[in-house]
C-alpha cells in the first residue's frame, strides 16, 4: 500500500519559539484578536510503500528518531493518509 | 612532522582556509580533508570548521553527520585523538552524537557577527589546556543557530564534571543555557565551541586571544602522537584498521 506521510516538526516544550511569539504579537496589530499558542515549525511530506498503516507508522517514527527531527530540541507528529486509488 | 591538523571540508564549509592559516601561524601543519575521505591520514588533531555544511539543510549538521569522513572522525575521537568543532563544526558534532545537546536559533532571532568576551570555564580539555581558569578571551562569533541547549540531566553532568569549557561573559548573545559557548566530552578530547578562535589569531584581526586555544590544541595533538607511538591505542593504530565500512 502507498501512504502519504505528513511529518510536522515543532520545537519541544520549553524550547523558545521566537518566530511563533513574534507572529503572535504581530496578529493583533492587524486586528486579529484572541490569538494564542502560535508555533512555527516545518512540514515534511513524502509517499512511502508499506504493507499496512502500522508498518508505515513504525517506519516514519524511526525516520523521525534518526534523521527528520532532533529529539533534543524538536518533536514530530506523524499523519498518514492512504493514497486515493486511481479512478 | 608534528602538529598535523586535518581540517574537514564539507560542501558549504567556509572557514577551512582560515583555520589552516591560523594553525600554521601557531606552528602546526594543516591539510584540508574533503568530506568524502574515509581516512584522516596522519592527522594528530581534527577540526570541523565553520560554515554551512550541506547548506544546513534540515538542521545545521544533520546531513554532514552522514558524510563518509565522519566515520573516520568518530574512530579518531574514540582513539583519544583531539577533535574540535568550531561553530558549524560544533553543530555537526552534536548531530553526530560526539557531543551532547543541540544548537538552535539565537533567542534574538538575529544572525550575530561580533566579537564577544568569553570566560574559560574549564582548562581540562584539548582546546583550553593552556589557558587559566577564569581567563577572559575576546573571540568573534558568527552564527544564527548558536543557542546551546540540552536536557536537565545533561546540563547537570556538564556542570558537575566541569565540561563547560567556555562561557559568554556579560550579556549572553544567543540565549544559550548557562551562557554556554563551548563544551567537551567526558574524555576531554572532543570540544565544540561557537566562537571562532581562528578569527582571533592576529592583532590585525582585532584580537589574538584565539591563539591560546590553538596553541593548547597543538600541545594536545603532540601528546596524542606520543600515545599513538607508545601503546598503539592512538589514532594511528585506528587508521591501520582500514577504510570505513561505508
Amino acid at each position: 500500500m502507498k501512504f502519504t506521510a505528513v511529518v510536522e516538526i515543532t520545537g519541544r516544550e520549553g524550547i523558545a519559539d521566537p518566530q511563533g511569539l513574534t507572529i503572535e504579537r504581530a496578529l493583533p496589530a492587524l486586528g486579529f484578536d484572541g490569538i494564542e499558542q502560535v508555533h512555527v515549525g516545518k512540514l515534511i511530506r513524502f509517499v512511502l510503500e508499506a504493507p499496512d498503516e502500522a508498518a508505515a507508522r513504525a517506519r516514519v517514527t524511526s525516520m523521525c528518531d534518526r534523521l527528520l527531527a532532533n529529539p533534543v530540541i524538536e518533536q514530530a507528529s506523524i499523519r498518514l493518509e492512504t493514497e486515493a486509488a486511481p479512478a | 612532522m608534528s602538529g598535523m591538523l586535518a581540517v574537514v571540508c564539507f560542501p558549504g564549509s567556509n572557514c577551512e582556509h582560515d583555520v589552516a592559516a591560523a594553525w600554521e601561524s601557531v606552528g602546526g601543519t594543516a591539510a584540508i580533508v574533503w568530506h568524502t575521505a574515509t581516512s584522516l591520514g596522519d592527522a594528530d588533531a581534527v577540526v570541523l570548521p565553520g560554515g554551512f555544511a550541506h547548506g544546513d539543510y534540515l538542521r545545521p549538521g544533520a546531513i554532514a553527520r552522514f558524510s563518509p569522513v565522519m566515520d573516520a572522525v568518530a574512530r579518531f575521537a574514540a582513539g583519544g585523538g583531539p577533535v574540535v568543532g568550531i561553530c558549524n563544526g560544533f553543530q555537526v558534532l552534536t548531530e553526530a552524537g560526539l557531543l551532547p545537546g543541540a544548537l538552535y536559533r539565537n533567542s534574538g532571532l538575529r544572525f550575530l557577527c561580533k566579537t564577544v568576551e568569553c570566560e574559560v570555564a574549564s582548562t581540562d580539555s584539548v582546546l583550553t589546556g593552556g589557558a587559566r581558569a577564569g581567563q577572559v578571551l575576546r573571540l568573534p562569533i558568527n552564527h544564527y543557530e548558536g543557542n546551546y541547549t540540552c536536557d536537565e540531566r545533561t546540563l547537570l553532568e556538564l556542570e558537575s564534571e566541569e565540561r563547560v569549557v567556555l562561557r559568554y561573559r556579560g550579556e549572553n548573545p544567543n540565549g544559550s543555557v548557562h551562557a554556554i559557548a563551548g563544551i567537551t566530552n567526558r574524555e576531554r578530547n572532543v570540544v565544540g565551541v561557537m566562537p571562532h578562535p581562528e578569527r582571533a589569531s592576529d592583532p590585525l584581526l582585532g584580537s589574538a586571544d584565539g591563539r591560546l586555544l590553538l596553541e593548547s590544541l597543538l600541545v594536545a595533538s603532540a601528546t596524542v602522537r606520543r600515545w599513538a607511538g607508545g601503546n598503539g591505542t592512538g589514532p594511528e593504530s585506528v587508521h591501520a584498521s582500514g577504510p570505513a565500512a561505508s
